[in-house]
């Protein structure tokens, strides 16, 4: 393997105050209670920050509900499309200070949050500008009306990008909105608040509390919310679909998943290990629609997994804001136990493990990218989300049993398959059960394209026209 | 002497067949001793819906198409024995003219709630609509065979499967409906219909993991309701709530109720030589 020698990128660009308030109503209030957000890659405390209490909680959906009331209801569509665009146009400008937060503060490898997740954030915000005075046309009937305050919470693993999915839509429907962030990764919302101030967004269109479980329970249980929107685990959403229940709430979740990218033995073998590790160690494997169950065609086994080794091998493991760096650091100590409770499971019951050889930095929270094989469906971490870079190796040996083996899981996100032949994939793509299926590609993501998942991993999509339904009264 | 006219034996309509409750009990209603479902008829019903998945959503969305009309063609042929039931004439013609409403829509959901998206990069992306599987269906009690029509149909166009509880108190329409289904080419287990108590029978129907959605549409009872949604979110079941008022089952039902039982399949595809 080369010696690359560190190529970091600069955090100078970034700004990061001693203490953050929550926005409420377009301005910074102080919270009581704090919090302290660390970068996971060396566990330098970062910044504190407040978690909301119920009453802070309560002022904000206040402040939402009389911002859609006075203001953001009434106002034209092509006036909210131009705040949208100006947040879209801010956010290019401050891609780079964006991107550089973000991999502080989550642990994800610059080149990830520098050339996906920031620019899709921008792209998120463009595309649904241009829904704000097209609503009629979007396919709901002829005036679609927003359905008032929406209280989202979004996860950890792409904290802006998420913040987009969920802030983008529902202000072009016309809704105000409450978003909390993550416990771990509240500092690129918080400069998004910023952002709303710099486009001049009227006060209380978005507001951002950040805190914890509480906080967020507070929020989708608030009696001022007319619509819950909530990535993150299959166990809360659940919990949520029953807090919501009997409440008018609208309720779209996007949950966990469990994918199965299937290699046939006619498949590009280097495309597809390529798409392998791209499925599973794309941000470090902190993705709900990772693929993180490979189902090797028998016949090809033994040449994939060399292929796969190989590749592993290069990849690099380390600072997150060095430009070379593949795998940054997992996001947190708990999730960093979970994923070595799980990996640890697997070995005991049975399966081989294997990692590339890889140091790992003293400090800060690191997992070595990993597989088993000789997993068969009745494993642990076969079935359970791990939500981090372990992969899961199963075989099969006819089309029928590829379907029947990836659609053997409560989970129903996404799902890969790879194979020359079009006529299989279209074949493939009818009997999976996943909202996504990516054929000969994996991990790919578009504001245009609708993302959601079937069965246990939720309801409602995001993205694209269908991304507008969650977010009006139809 | 005057004939004596043969009473007919209502019972339950599952998997194409008409069993009575496995638990032999029946309630009188509308003058009629009715079968009085169980929890196993429940099971059972929910067994015969997803016996039916594959085949039903597998089916052409023309053929199905045609059998949804093949079923109105039967209800118009029985129109006389509803309003002997006591359905109001307009309430029967609406409900047949609905039936064939929807019969229009199983291939055209697809091309509206359909479409493709212009992704940033050399991809082929196609977003289309697909079943969800078994809904779970509690039928408005207000309207017998109209609302019934009204909720059963927008669910199985699109090539789910039901397992429907009848209106409680006036159960004749829907065991008459079971006949006008089971007599057209509809597949046994698409439609399950089972009459008896609703709030003994939802409860395990809500509660049910192999059921993957559930229209509250005529629970009026809020308790109940609740409970229901509650039970449902154990495996994430898509709930359509109970309506807020009375509904007016005449208007244009739009697409949502379609559209609450299916779910969007993107398929992404690089392009290239």
């Amino acid at each position: 393997m080369f010696e690359y020698a560190p190529a970091p990128e600069s955090r100078s660009i970034v700004d990061i105050k001693p203490s953050y308030g929550l926005f409420v109503n377009g301005q910074w209030i102080d919270g009581e209670v704090r919090n302290k957000t660390v970068n996971p890659a060396n566990e330098e405390v970062l910044a504190e920050v407040a978690w909301a209490t119920e009453s802070e909680v309560d002022g904000a959906v206040r402040a939402a509900r009389a911002a859609y009331d006075d203001v953001w209801s009434k106002m034209p569509g092509r006036e909210r499309a131009k705040y949208l665009f100006r947040i879209a146009r801010i956010i290019q400008e401050r891609a780079r200070e964006l991107a550089v937060l973000e991999s502080l503060d989550n642990g994800k490898p610059i080149r990830e949050s520098r050339d996906v997740d920031v620019p899709l954030v921008a792209a998120h915000f463009f595309y649904y500008a241009g829904w704000a005075d097209k609503l009629g046309y979007a396919g709901f009937g002829p005036s679609p009306r927003p359905v008032g305050v929406a209280g989202q919470v979004i996860p950890w693993n792409f904290p802006l990008l998420m913040l987009a999915w969920k802030i983008a839509p529902a202000l072009a429907a016309g809704n105000t909105v409450v978003l909390k962030p993550a416990e771990t990764t509240p500092l690129t919302a918080l400069v998004f608040a910023e952002i709303c101030q710099e486009a001049e967004l009227p006060p209380g269109v978005v507001n951002i509390v950040t805190g914890a479980g509480e906080t967020g329970h507070a929020l989708v249980s608030h009696a001022g919310v007319d619509k819950v929107a909530f990535t993150g685990s299959t166990d809360v959403g659940r919990a949520i679909a029953r807090a919501v229940a009997g409440t008018r709430k609208k309720l779209t979740l996007e949950l966990g998943g469990k994918a199965a990218n299937i290699v046939f033995d006619d498949a590009p073998i280097d495309q597809a290990v390529e798409g392998i590790v791209n499925g599973i160690f794309f941000n470090q494997g902190h993705v709900c629609c990772a693929g993180s169950r490979l189902l090797i065609q028998e016949s090809v086994y033994d040449e994939v997994l060399a292929s796969l080794k190989r590749r592993m091998a290069l990849l690099r493991v380390g600072d997150p804001l060095d430009k070379n760096t593949d795998i940054g650091a997992i996001n947190s100590a708990a999730q960093l136990e979970r994923i070595r409770t799980l990996s640890d499971i697997g070995a005991s019951e049975g399966a081989a493990r294997w990692s590339p050889p890889c140091e790992l930095p003293d400090r800060g929270f690191w997992f070595a990218p990993t597989i088993f094989t000789g997993v068969t469906q009745a494993h642990r971490i076969a079935r359970e989300e791990i939500f981090g870079p372990v992969l899961s190796v199963l075989t099969f040996r006819t089309p029928a049993e590829a379907v029947e083996k990836a659609n053997n899981t409560p989970y129903g996100l996404s799902a890969g398959v790879w194979t020359d032949k079009g006529s299989r994939i279209l074949w493939m793509a009818d009997r999976l059960r996943a909202g996504v299926v990516w054929a000969n590609t994996f991990n790919k993501f578009d504001p245009t394209s609708p993302f959601g998942g079937y069965k246990e991993s939720g309801y409602g999509r995001e993205g694209g026209r269908h991304g507008l339904e969650a977010y009006l009264d139809v | 002497m005057s004939r004596l006219a043969v009473r007919k034996t209502y019972k339950l309509f599952i998997g194409g067949k008409f069993p009575r409750s496995e638990s032999g009990r029946s309630y009188l209603v509308q003058d009629a001793n009715v079968a009085l479902a169980s929890r196993k008829d429940v099971r059972d019903a929910v067994l015969a819906a997803r016996a039916a998945v594959k085949g039903w959503s597998g089916t052409t969305a023309y053929n199905r198409g045609q059998i949804l009309y093949r079923a109105a063609e039967m209800l118009e042929g029985r129109r006389d024995q509803f309003v002997a039931l006591g359905e109001p004439e307009a309430e029967v013609d609406a409900a047949i003219d609905r039936w064939v409403w929807y019969a229009g829509w199983s291939d055209k959901i697809a091309q509206v709630y359909g479409n493709a998206n212009p992704v940033a990069g050399p991809y082929f992306n196609i977003s289309s609509p697909e079943p969800t599987g078994v809904v779970g269906v509690v039928a408005p009690p207000e309207s017998p065979l109209l609302g019934l029509v009204s909720v059963v149909a927008p669910a199985i166009v699109t090539g789910n499967t039901v397992v429907v509880l009848a209106a409680e108190g006036r159960p004749l329409a829907a065991v008459t409906l079971a006949e006008v289904l089971a007599t057209s080419d509809l597949p046994g287990g698409v439609v399950n219909i089972l009459t008896g108590k609703v709030a003994e029978t939802a409860p395990w129907l809500a509660a049910h993991m192999d059921v993957n959605g559930l229209d509250l549409t005529g629970v009026h009872e809020a308790a109940l309701a609740t409970s229901l949604e509650e039970a449902a979110a154990e495996n994430l079941k898509r709930v359509v709530r109970p309506a807020v008022g009375s509904v007016d089952w005449s208007a244009d039902p739009g697409i949502g109720r379609m559209t609450a039982f299916l779910e969007t399949k993107t398929v992404w595809h690089p392009k290239g030589v």
